[in-house]
């Protein structure tokens, strides 16, 4: 897919990462023309290798109005993409390992509650093992939230850029922009292959190396790189649909349909971005494993295959910025999501598209401003 | 992490046992360094002298002259005062931590012995992890009957077994003849050989026979070949394969198709050997980070090292057919030029000391690696057995056949990392041993590029699977490692 030299394009995406794919998707669905930048490949990072949650539960309270809306476009995702992601909905469950842990459970239920949100319910001690049956003992009862379920992460960033293409989108993979700088109404983009591009628009969707971009507009962003880890096992009986966290630990706990189970949860390797490689730490890893131990007693015999960690990038409110440039006009910011992003990529696309071709968008997006962070 | 246990203190950890592992092992510890060899067999040898202490193949003509070579190899490691621990089945290399607070960066082995786990800190690393077969897809070769002659070889050595009932070897390269050689002098029943050595390799490869004429391996590969030719059936100028079962099951063996000159034959089989060649056992350099570069003359993809066998990574070095096939007695040679530049890098040599000790072990290495461009470029696999046609499985673990791959191919993948992702390709428990280089040909013939272009797997810890309670339950004290390492 490359760039020819006749195409103009009215928007310039940084980053082939889902956020990036989607935004791609919905500026060509209204007949933007859009040009993707991505440094490496499509779904390299983040986007290709995280966990495939997509997941509503016990998110922040600024992202549940983004994330309900997200997950209403997650079920009819075919609709979207012509692709299922490989998208299944068995909900997502926090186990609760005692009786204290419940009690924040009943807490979160009510003030989802009161905002107006129905999504999350506590079950107890019996429905937990009607829904989990493999749970241990110890365990009291579960927040779940019955919508949500997975996807394949690749897959679905493929899907949506697939889509993106057919609509007129087109994709250069392969040089990191290196400058940035808008003359006259028009953004000149760099990228280290000495190619530039220019675009009266421009969306920061370039993931852990955003903070970059922001930077040359004059709004450096606390953007922090992490490694979250992962391990998957070989092949064992199917025996359990949803997808299960803890309460009192990090945990994300999932079964393919292929049988292989995916265990990870947020504990942190190293990411060293600038030679997009990640270290493992094996005694965080063996914490993980830990949990599982405690948490799924059959599964202490199942044997490791694989252990990876992608790179990704976390604020240090744990919500992602979303939205125009402070300093600049027609540049629109979408990264940052803290290892949560992948539910919200549908939403956030559709929310960027809004922003750039109608000026406004109907969702609340006030908390994920850039500004918060202005010195 | 704890802090590191005194007794588990080494300064290189040698990992495999083979020619490169023993050599390396017994030469640093030779001048006073403290070595661990971790190897993942019950005794010491690797493959090539697999067994070499406790065959029971005790008719010394039956294995020859360059398997014994192996016990010679034995002593001096005996002698060196280093530790060897077999049983240890290294699962995870870490590169070095930059930010490290003593000055220097020491590496973590994780290991796994007596099902339990541990983490081991050494201050340098020596990857011995030699060759292992070139995945050889033909159609029908997961079927029950069918197994590399590599691992039936090994089968020779440890167990003194050979195949029963009919028996059918098919493929190219020096270790198919020796194979063949030695199931002679054992007695064994084969049916035929399948040569399926392309005719136009040879072309290319006379310009290269004057420096195989002078190789040491000349004679005796020669008169092994020469034996075999004459006591056994061997039909050349095979140009495809397919194994096949009874009609319509899923059941052991049957018989052996063959294309020759553009005519189907069938051979009755309850065996067929297949094997073209051995390639870099590079798994845990890969998982370690250590950069890597196709070779276009083996074939093959190999971690990129110095004349040292220093990796990209510092602290990591690679010595052996691991880091590029040389065979044996170059390995030995290899591991002693690890060993050195080991020694000088901790600081035990300094570098006038280090290149002067060398001086023997290069020449030799440089007398076993002669002729070594004629052998490569005769036995290269035809394209035909590199990227096997559409309805041929290439990954066994995850069952995705030649076909799938080319499919995905055109939907945008570009290579063997997006083909992970596409179709679980390499994700299974051999972690692309089996299916790795297939892929990677397949994948540039379909692009019409170099498979240094698509590139390979990026390979992840842990490179042998481990359970999740030896996981769970990683030591954390020095009581706890030591529960461990106890031997």
């Amino acid at each position: 897919m490359t760039a020819t030299a006749s195409f103009k394009p009215d928007v310039i995406v940084i980053g082939g990462g889902l956020h990036g794919c989607s935004a791609a998707l919905q500026l060509s669905m209204r007949g933007v023309r859009v040009l993707v930048l991505e440094k490496d490949h499509v779904a390299r990072h983040a986007s290709g290798v995280n966990a495939g949650g997509v997941r509503q539960l016990g998110r922040h309270v600024a992202e549940v109005p983004l994330s309900v809306a997200s997950m209403a476009l997650w079920h009819r995702i075919r609709d979207l993409v012509d692709d299922d992601c490989g998208f299944e909905s068995h909900g997502q469950i926090k186990v609760a390992e005692s009786e204290a842990e419940l009690a924040t459970s009943h807490a979160r239920v009510a003030e989802l509650n009161a905002l107006g949100f129905t999504h999350e319910e506590v079950v107890g001690r019996d429905e937990l093992r009607a829904l989990v049956p493999a749970i241990a003992d110890h365990c009291v009862g579960a927040l779940v939230s019955r919508g949500d379920g997975a996807a394949i992460p690749f897959r679905t960033t493929f899907a949506f850029r697939r889509k993106a293409i057919s609509l007129g989108a087109r994709f250069q993979e392969g040089g990191a922009v290196t400058r940035l700088a808008r003359r006259g109404g028009l953004w000149t983009v760099e990228t280290a292959d000495g190619e530039k591009f220019e675009a009266p628009v421009v969306v920061n969707a370039a993931g852990a190396w955003a903070d970059r971009i922001a930077a040359q507009v004059g709004e450096p962003v606390p953007l922090e790189v992490i490694a979250p880890m992962l391990m998957i096992t070989a092949r064992v009986a199917p025996f359990i649909k949803p997808v299960v966290g803890a309460t009192g630990r990090t945990l994300s706990f999932k079964q393919f349909p292929n049988g292989t189970v995916l265990i990870g949860g947020g504990l942190l390797g190293r990411a060293v971005r600038d030679e997009n490689r990640t270290e493992l730490d094996f005694s965080q890893v063996s914490v993980n494993a830990r949990t599982v131990w405690d948490l799924f007693p059959c599964m202490r015999g199942a044997t490791i295959v694989r252990s990876w960690a992608g790179i990704e990038a976390r604020m240090p409110d744990q919500i992602p910025v979303i939205g125009p440039s402070g300093t600049e006009p027609d540049l629109y910011h979408s990264f940052g999501f803290s290892a949560h992003g992948f539910q919200l990529g549908p939403i956030v696309g559709r929310i960027t598209a809004d922003l750039i071709t109608g000026g406004s968008t109907d969702l609340p997006i006030a908390p994920f401003s850039i500004g918060r962070f202005a010195a | 992490m704890s802090a590191p246990n005194p007794k588990f203190d080494f300064d290189i950890a040698v990992v495999g046992s083979g020619p490169a592992g023993l050599a390396a092992a017994a030469l640093a510890a030779s001048k006073g360094a403290s070595v661990v060899l971790l190897d993942e067999q019950a005794e010491p040898g690797g493959q090539i002298y697999r067994a070499v202490t406790e065959t029971p193949v005790r008719d010394r003509k039956v294995l020859g002259p360059d398997y014994w070579h192996g016990a010679e190899l034995l002593g001096p490691l005996r002698d060196s005062g280093a530790a060897h621990w077999p049983g240890a089945v290294v699962w995870s290399v870490a590169r070095p931590r930059e930010d490290a607070a003593d000055g220097h960066r020491p590496i973590q082995i994780g290991l796994s012995r007596n099902g339990s786990a541990a983490m081991l800190t050494v201050r340098h690393v020596i990857l011995a992890t030699g060759a292992l077969e070139r995945p050889f897809p033909i159609p029908g070769w997961t079927l029950p009957g069918v197994l590399g002659a590599g691992a039936a070889q090994v089968l020779l050595k440890t167990s003194g077994l050979v195949p029963s009932g009919a028996t059918v070897m098919a493929g190219s390269g020096p270790l198919l003849w020796l194979l063949a050689w030695q199931y002679l002098q054992a007695g064994a029943r084969i049916d035929a050989i399948l040569d399926t050595t392309p005719k136009e390799n040879w072309r290319a490869a006379l310009p290269l026979l004057p420096g195989f004429l002078r190789s040491p391996y000349l004679g005796k590969g020669m008169k092994l070949m020469l034996e075999v030719r004459r006591k056994l059936t061997v039909i050349g100028n095979v140009t495809a394969l397919r194994a096949e079962g009874a009609i319509g099951g899923d059941s052991a063996l049957k018989s052996v198709v063959y294309t020759r000159n553009g005519a189907e034959h069938r051979l009755p089989a309850d065996t067929l050997l297949l094997h073209h060649g051995v390639i870099p056992n590079l798994n845990l350099a890969n998982a370690t980070g250590c950069a890597q570069r196709w070779d276009e003359q083996q074939r093959c993809w190999r971690p990129t090292t110095d004349e040292w066998g220093a990796t990209s990574v510092e602290g990591v070095s690679l010595a052996g057919d691991g880091a590029g096939i040389g065979g044996a007695r170059a390995a030995e040679e290899a591991g002693r030029l690890a060993a050195l530049d080991a020694l000088h890098r901790l600081g035990r040599i300094g570098r006038e000391q280090r290149d002067k000790a060398a001086v023997p072990f290069r020449a030799a290495l440089d007398r076993a690696l002669t002729g070594r461009a004629f052998l490569d470029t005769l036995y290269t696999p035809a394209e035909a057995f590199r990227a096997p046609a559409d309805d041929t499985i290439v990954c066994r673990c995850e069952e995705i056949t030649a076909g799938a791959v080319r499919e995905a191919v055109r939907l945008g993948c570009s290579g063997p990392n997006q083909a992970k992702s596409f179709l679980r390709c390499g994700m299974g428990p051999c972690q692309g041993r089996l299916c790795g280089p297939t892929v990677t040909e397949v994948i540039a013939a379909e692009r019409g590029v170099s498979p240094a272009e698509v590139g390979y797997y990026r390979l992840r810890p842990p490179v042998k699977p481990i359970t999740l309670a030896e996981l769970a339950a990683l030591p954390k004290t020095d009581a706890d490692i030591d529960a461990v390492f106890k031997h």
